[in-house]
């Protein structure tokens, strides 16, 4: 898919997401958290775009932030070249109608007081006021049946649903209004690992079937594997490595993405010679100097503490890494 | 018909009918609505009518006493020789009337309010909640005695006595919003950082859609219960406003106003009066409490006893 010639879909640049540190009038200042740091990322048509890391690495804020729902600090999302960060609602429109999300707990995203069919119907009924009831009822149940969902369940409540059952119910409601990209946030990672599979394919056949776009964001280093063409692994809110599947898996340049990638188990029982870290992951209210992750990397020198280093190509990957950019790794 | 199967094989009815606190009230509460509703029905007499009154029938006891009684008089008369359980059935009409109407004002303001300072936050959220603050800072009874006697010396007692019931609602309802924007706001700030609402957002739904379709229902199960418990408290507000003859006129009686036209001649020997009226309220209130705090129970598993 990646030899295709590429047209850029969804372009994020320079986006930054700060939390609390204003302090009100009787209220205390809170600490700043620097949730996004300079995160340049460039989504393509018909990628299965992964984004990999450890948890509060800030994997779901880009997420958010990509979608709508946290507007960032600073910097600029494009979709197909036009700036939708800075869109009020009803501005957005026509893009909400091009982007949708699944989310990550199926549990609480179906609203428990409405039926399936009228969580289903409601997208439709927003954006498309003139669909008549027939109309309306004929797309919900061709969605239901593309994502493998009896039409019989519409008059249910989602209590009575399975967790993957729910999970697809969701992936429905993100295909009513026949988007291009959705950000699936963590979508299977509250699931049973059998039910995973199953999720994970009702995705991967929309992706056919639709010509889908995903942000599929993931701590399974096994899903992105199967699932995803390009991939960047994030960490303490910075991209730390942008490459292609297949590079990364064979070639991780960057000190984290070689110690992420040295901890999956293999079957083999190869797997014991992992890259051990020491310390703790640092917190994002009081960021290391320098490159985020100088504290923890066994090759990091002076320059790693004093200088943020870029993503730069380096012929197989994209590492913001200066040890791979002077050859000391 | 298949909803009302439901319905009864539920587990909300299944607990109700295994407490036998919640099935003695709910049946006091619903026989003295359908007597209030009922009275032109079921009231010996009329106590509106006044060709029908006679002041010599005034102050007769209850005819199971050894005093003056009459036998149409079952429970006595009272000072203007109306009969007492007609004007009991009556007035409790009008303290219904007055405790449900101003809880729906109430719940409309509080709900409304709690709504948008809960999703709004910020600054709409600490203007509003300052304002509940104030309020309540104010007792209810101060607010009520203060407007009402300021209305009644404006506008004279003639017409104070043709709005009495407007102006008990709409003091009593504005007077308690608080009670129902805070609880409202608490569930609303429970409820809008769950994904549904994310989904909603994400689906370019406008936030007045979000709130009334998405949150709202989620709501409503604390919205039911203090719903019940403030009705019977703006049924005592009522009656407490008429005890102190700021509430409902003495030709038009609620219970209030019975029990404080009974209070003057409880020293003669006429106690039935005030009493009569006081045990119909008191069963009244109570039975509508214990019914709430049941409701309050059932609703809330995180409050199950034993």
């Amino acid at each position: 898919m990646s030899e295709l010639a590429h047209s850029p879909l969804v372009e994020i640049e320079n986006v930054e997401q700060r939390f609390g540190g204003s302090s009100g009038f009787l209220s205390p200042s809170q600490p700043l958290v620097k949730a996004l740091n300079s995160v340049s990322l460039t989504i393509n048509k018909g990628d299965s775009f992964c984004l990999v890391g450890e948890s509060g690495c800030g994997k779901s804020t880009l997420a958010r932030a990509v979608i709508g729902l946290n507007p960032p600090t600073a910097g600029h999302i494009k979709y197909q070249g036009n700036r939708i960060d800075n869109l009020s609602t009803r501005e957005r429109q026509p893009y909400t109608r091009k982007m949708q999300m699944v989310f990550q707990n199926p549990y609480a995203s179906l609203n428990p007081r409405m039926t399936v069919a009228q969580t289903l119907q409601e997208p439709l009924q927003i954006h498309f006021p003139t669909m008549s009831r027939a109309e309306i009822e004929a797309k919900v149940e061709e969605v239901m049946l593309s994502v493998g969902n009896d039409p019989s369940w519409l008059e249910r409540y989602p209590h009575e649903f399975s967790g993957g059952q729910r999970q697809r119910i969701s992936i429905a409601r993100a295909l009513m209004l026949d988007p291009e990209f959705i950000v699936a946030d963590e979508p299977i990672s509250a699931l049973d690992v059998s039910i995973q599979a199953q999720v994970l394919n009702v995705m991967m056949e929309a992706q056919e079937s639709r010509n889908l776009t995903y942000l599929f964001i993931t701590h399974d280093l096994s899903v992105v594997e199967h699932f995803g063409n390009r991939v960047a692994v994030m960490y303490l809110g910075t991209v730390c490595e942008l490459a292609d599947t297949k590079n990364l898996f064979a070639t991780p340049r960057h000190p984290y993405t070689q110690a992420l990638l040295s901890a999956v188990p293999k079957m083999d029982g190869s797997g014991v010679n992992h890259v051990k870290m020491s310390g703790e992951v640092p917190t994002a209210m009081d960021l290391p100097s320098g490159c985020v992750f100088h504290t923890r990397c066994p090759y990091a020198n002076d320059r790693c503490k004093r200088e943020i280093p870029k993503l730069k190509d380096n012929g197989d990957t994209q590492t913001a890494c200066f040890a791979v950019e002077e050859g000391r790794l | 018909m298949n909803k009302m199967a439901v319905f009864l094989g539920s587990d909300f009815v299944y607990r109700f009918k295994k407490d036998k606190v919640a099935l003695v009230s709910f049946s006091l509460v619903v026989t003295l609505i359908l007597a209030a509703l009922l009275a032109p029905v079921i009231a010996p007499h009329n106590p509106y009518d006044l060709t029908t009154i006679d002041i010599m029938d005034s102050e007769l006891a209850p005819i199971w006493t050894d005093g003056d009684t009459d036998e149409r008089f079952l429970l006595g008369t009272d000072p203007q020789g109306r009969d007492l359980l007609s004007t009991i059935l009556y007035g409790m009409r009008i303290s219904l009337v007055i405790g449900i109407f101003a809880v729906m004002l109430q719940a409309f303001l509080g709900v409304t309010i709690g709504l948008l300072s809960g999703y709004i936050g910020g600054r709409v959220d600490a203007f509003f909640m300052r304002l509940a603050d104030i309020q309540l800072s104010l007792s209810t009874l101060m607010v009520a005695i203060i407007t009402l006697a300021v209305f009644q010396a404006a506008f004279g007692a003639e017409l104070y006595s043709e709005l009495a019931i407007f102006m008990l609602v709409l003091v009593i309802g504005i007077a308690e919003w608080p009670q129902y924007a805070r609880t409202v706001r608490a569930s609303v700030l429970a409820e809008k950082h769950k994904e549904y609402v994310d989904a909603a957002r994400v689906i370019g739904m406008a936030p007045k859609r979000i709130m009334l379709r998405h949150i709202l229902p989620n709501t409503l199960s604390p919205i039911l219960v203090i719903s019940t418990i403030q009705v019977a408290n703006a049924i005592i507000s009522e009656a407490a406003l008429s005890f102190l003859g700021l509430g409902m006129p003495v030709n038009k009686p609620s219970l209030g106003s019975l029990i404080s036209s009974g209070f003057e001649f409880i020293f003669s020997g006429s106690w039935w009066i005030t009493v009569i009226p006081s045990i119909v309220l008191i069963m009244l209130i109570l039975s509508i409490n214990l019914l709430g705090d049941w409701l309050r129970d059932v609703l809330n598993p995180k409050l199950y006893k034993d």
